[in-house]
């Protein structure tokens, strides 16, 4: 270790987690084998909505294999816990219906777990299955949240008339009102930003494992919040002590929100494991087509727009009515997203100063609806977005320039946004901490030509098709969460939202870090070496991360909401301060000099004005680690550990651009290419930035033109399975034309912001913008999503009066 | 009821006595314990568990174990070399972070080898038209057709200096 190790923060480094992915070596849940392991499957309902009468398993206890059947009544378990409710302590009734383990004694939709069967193969058990017979009475279903809320549609739950979760008003009803009346331009628009299935490539799965002799649990599941999942578990499901139970991610196959939440199957395999002979382990795998009824779906809003400003441009005012639909019960944080991470970031952007908003959760039958990549600033961006090109459109304005008219400006910043995030609660704000966001806007037009669009919508005409482009100048809300403004406002998980991190220099000078933060392919074992590697000035070769065991990491919240680059990672530079601190210590002790004499360099630490008086870190750590010489008060080892609360969220923001050709005759889209000028502050490693933009991008992308999850009126999902559920393939997507502006968050030491979702929540909007713009010389003037072929088809044809 | 099947895997002769409705992949994953190949849908759509059988791209998925009876089958295990040298597929993919969380990137990695056997110089649309099988989540697939490109580059490089080499020794 020396000082002229390369100092590798900010370097676009080859990630240290892929040799073992590209050579076949990972270890997602199911590749774990342990001795007498078991398989457990779940009956689930075929009806979106029925009472069940009877259960009858005696035919399935006789088959071969089977060890055990499960139904509701056997499991003394709570319902699964509620988290995030909507409005968090302001008085909101929230009226709560949570899943249960296995239903007992009704099914909300489709998909719903009602029994299970332990068996010895996998195949044993799902054949068991078959051999369950519920007597159920079927009920009326209801699908869509708007209908849901109307007279006469059928009532889910008891507590919840009309089938109204919340509802949820934010920001000045009385400021927009009054803005709507002085206003010289109103445009209204129903629009519908519609289901989806996340679909990480790999499906959700648990094994559980109890040991008799100790009493306690193992848990391994594929997940984004082992330590959170082992809270929840532990003190709202099944009365296990905490400490009773471990929880162990192993590597995991994407997740785009998926796998934040407390599902039913991992108490399930809880229970069944010490059920079946006293702690055999039991694993459960899901299908894909089972986790499209039993894993969360995103988005489905149904959203009434009213922009309100001057015939200039000036946008003075935003009314929204959202029905948000959470599926048949709750999912954990399910009330949480199209509240406070979709309502009070509305204004995107723009100084909007008068915002107003009414969010109704409502249930319906479906599936549960959470957060997915992006979770409720995807919709939030897609409203505004939408708002600002209806209502250029509206007044004859240009969409580039009514942006620029409405943005923030730059000295505004840290900025009070009216819809809401900043409105206080007992003195706690959270501030849009820092923009400039025309840079970004004016670099994406240049690069995408957009001075020439006129001359490029005449050439593609010429070839029989309408060329779009699309803007979308996005904001998002990343580091969820200052730990005070949650204890305050009380939106959020019910509990702080810091980050922590372990670091211990051992005595070969080799560092484990631990983190408390859960990867699913972001590359942090890389990242965190990074910034641990810049922090202390050794190799990236001598540091090991380690994380999502909640055996040996330090308690923490996990990774979605963008926020372990940002609060994570200054978790670790805190962690690093404490250790060059005791270093430092160390080192004025075996150099016999005053700490406050001796200046660290990369891993040196000399004595100021004598340079040769110096100790390496790893000497220091083998001498402080063995504790032979210490001075008086200090203890052994080299090994600290930081909670970090961040004071403030980070926001990133930029500008993307879509361009699309729709053929005229066929309907048929095409992206022909998508540029993306990101602002996400300062970048630990960029080549992992720019993958985190790809895919977010591409997901965001397959959202507008292909991507949708469609019931029929009965509640059967219609689009069940991978054949009928369009994910982005090679061919349809182009090469994304990447570019950034810089400006560094003040919010932390690093300037980061956070990205993982950032593409998602700018590019739905950006490619409905350009299949909007292509079609708006028809006389089109909205159309709503996906923009599949027929749906375009069908639009041109209305327009020009045909058949539709 | 239970068939034997003998079968050649990553170089290494294999057999064994399987169920006829054992797919291949449940043999690879289960009996041989080669658990690189992975599943990742139910319908023969995501191709997370591609392999090549006597050399072409098949989801593993959609064979019977029964199937491959005879056949020479690689996985993800088998692409490096016995020194541990990765392939030049496997080296792109990391230089060109053409995976994230790695859960397609086996398959993937699969059915770019049997792209590059039939075309040692795709073009971009080849590429992307060649792993339309294969789906990805989370890369967008923007560095997964860089790391094939690159890939594809290293091995017509590779494939020339020792063809020069032989042409050489036979002049």
């Amino acid at each position: 270790m020396a000082t002229d190790v390369q100092d590798v923060l900010g370097e676009s480094i080859k990630r240290v987690e892929d040799p073992r992915f590209i050579t076949g070596h990972g270890r997602y849940l199911d590749d774990i084998k342990l001795t007498g392991m078991t398989h457990l499957a779940i009956l689930r309902s075929p009806y979106a909505h029925a009472n069940i009468k009877s259960i009858d398993t005696s035919a399935a206890k006789s088959m071969p294999g089977v060890l055990a059947v499960i139904v509701g009544a056997d499991i003394p378990y709570n319902p699964l816990p509620m988290a995030w409710p909507a409005g968090g302590s302001s008085g909101i009734v929230n009226n709560v219906n949570m899943p249960r383990v296995l239903a007992t004694d009704s099914v909300k939709w489709t998909g719903e777990g009602v029994a299970a069967v332990v068996a010895e193969t996998p195949e044993q058990a799902i054949d068991a299955l078959e051999a369950i017979q519920v007597d159920y009475e079927p009920l009326p279903a209801v699908i869509d949240a708007e209908k849901a809320t109307q007279p006469g549609a059928p009532q889910l739950h008891e507590n919840a008339p009309n089938n109204v979760v919340f509802t949820w008003p934010v920001g000045d009803k009385d400021g927009t009102e009054a803005a709507f009346k002085d206003a010289e331009v109103i445009v209204k628009q129903r629009i519908v930003n519609h289901r989806l299935i996340p679909n990480p490539m790999e499906v959700r799965g648990d094994i559980g494992l109890y040991n008799p002799g100790t009493e306690e649990y193992t848990v391994w599941m594929s997940s984004q919040t082992p330590h959170i999942q082992r809270l929840l578990l532990t003190a709202f499901v099944t009365g296990i002590p905490e400490h009773k139970v471990r929880v162990i991610a192993p590597d995991v196959g994407g997740a785009f929100g998926t796998k934040i939440f407390c599902y039913a199957d991992m108490a399930l395999v809880m229970f069944a494991s010490k059920l079946v002979g006293g702690g055999r382990p039991v694993k459960w795998v899901e299908s894909r087509r089972e986790s499209y009824g039993s894993t969360i779906h995103g988005r489905d809003h149904i959203t009434y727009i009213e922009i309100a400003g001057k015939k200039d441009g000036e946008v003075t005012g935003l009314r929204v009515k959202t029905f948000a639909n959470l599926g048949g019960r709750l999912s954990t944080i399910g009330p949480g997203i199209p509240t406070t991470l979709y309502a009070r970031v509305l204004s995107g952007c723009y100084k909007i100063p008068n915002v107003y908003a009414e969010v109704t959760g409502v249930y319906t039958n479906t599936t549960f609806v959470d957060a997915y990549r992006g979770a409720g600033r995807p919709e939030a961006t897609y409203v505004v977005e939408r708002a600002m090109d209806l209502f250029a459109n509206e007044i004859g304005m240009d969409r580039a320039a009514i942006r620029r008219k409405n943005f923030i400006p730059p000295d505004a910043f840290p900025y009070d946004n009216p819809s809401g995030l900043g409105t206080a609660v007992n003195g706690e704000k959270i501030y849009i901490d820092s923009g400039n966001y025309e840079p970004a806007l004016n670099k994406a037009l240049i690069a995408a030509d957009y001075d020439d669009l006129a001359k490029a919508k005449a050439e593609a005409k010429s070839r029989g098709k309408l060329l779009g482009m699309g803007l979308s100048t996005y904001i998002e809300v990343c580091g969820v969460a200052p730990s005070k403004w949650i204890g305050a406002v009380g939106e959020g998980w019910g509990a702080a939202m810091w980050e922590s991190s372990n670091i211990k220099v051992h005595l070969t000078g080799k560092v484990i870090v631990t983190m408390g933060t859960s990867p699913q392919g972001q590359g942090h074992e890389t990242t965190y070496s990074q910034v641990i590697a810049h922090e202390l000035g050794v190799p990236m070769d001598d540091i090991v991360v380690q994380h999502s065991d909640t055996q040996g990491t330090p308690f923490g919240y996990g990774s979605y909401g963008s926020r372990t680059s940002s609060v994570g990672s200054t978790a670790a530079i805190k962690a690093a301060d404490k250790i060059r601190d005791k270093a430092r210590r160390y080192a004025a002790h075996m150099l016999e000099a005053s700490p406050d004499d001796i200046e660290v360099i990369g891993a040196e630490y000399r004595v100021k004005g004598s340079p040769e008086k110096k100790k390496t870190l790893q000497e220091i750590a083998f001498a402080l680690d063995l504790g032979f010489s210490l001075p008086t008060g200090m203890e052994p080892y080299l090994d600290e550990t930081a909670y970090y609360d961040t004071p403030n969220c980070t926001w990133p923001f930029g500008t993307h651009i879509a361009v699309v050709e729709i053929d005229e005759e066929t309907g048929d889209t095409d992206l022909i290419r998508y540029l993306a000028v990101d602002d996400v502050g300062k970048k630990i490693n960029p080549m992992i930035v720019d993958g985190q933009l790809h895919g977010g991008i591409a997901q965001g992308v397959g959202q507008a033109l292909w991507e949708q999850a469609v019931y029929s009126d009965e509640g059967q999902l219609l689009s069940g399975s991978m054949m009928d559920y369009a994910l982005p393939r090679a061919s349809w997507l182009p090469s994304f034309e990447l570019d950034e502006t810089v400006t560094p968050s003040p919010v932390n030491p690093l300037g980061v912001k956070g990205v993982g979702e950032a593409g998602a929540i700018a590019s739905t909007a950006a490619v409905a913008s350009a299949v909007n713009d292509a079609l708006a010389p028809l006389g089109i003037r909205h159309l709503d999503m996906p923009y599949t072929a027929q749906t375009v088809w069908r639009a041109i044809q209305s327009a020009k009066g045909g058949p539709a | 009821m239970t068939e034997h099947i003998a079968l050649v895997v990553n170089g290494q002769p294999r057999e064994g006595d399987v169920e006829p409705r054992r797919m291949l992949v449940q043999y690879l994953r289960e009996d041989l314990e080669l658990t690189g190949t992975h599943v990742g849908c139910d319908t023969s759509q995501c191709g997370a568990c591609t392999v090549t059988v006597d050399g072409k791209a098949v989801k593993s998925c959609t064979m019977l174990a029964v199937q491959a009876d005879g056949a020479t089958v690689q996985t993800i295990e088998g692409m490096a070399g016995a020194d541990g040298a990765l392939h030049p597929l496997q080296q792109a993919f990391w230089e060109k972070h053409g995976l994230q969380c790695g859960f397609c990137t086996p398959g993937m990695i699969m059915a770019a080898a049997d792209l590059l056997t039939r075309d040692t110089e795709p073009t971009d649309d080849e590429i992307r038209h060649a792993i339309e099988g294969n789906i990805c989540r989370c890369t967008g697939y923007h560095n997964i057709v860089a790391a094939i490109r690159e890939a594809a580059s290293t091995m017509r490089a590779g494939a020339t200096a020792p063809a020069a080499a032989s042409t050489a020794v036979n002049a």
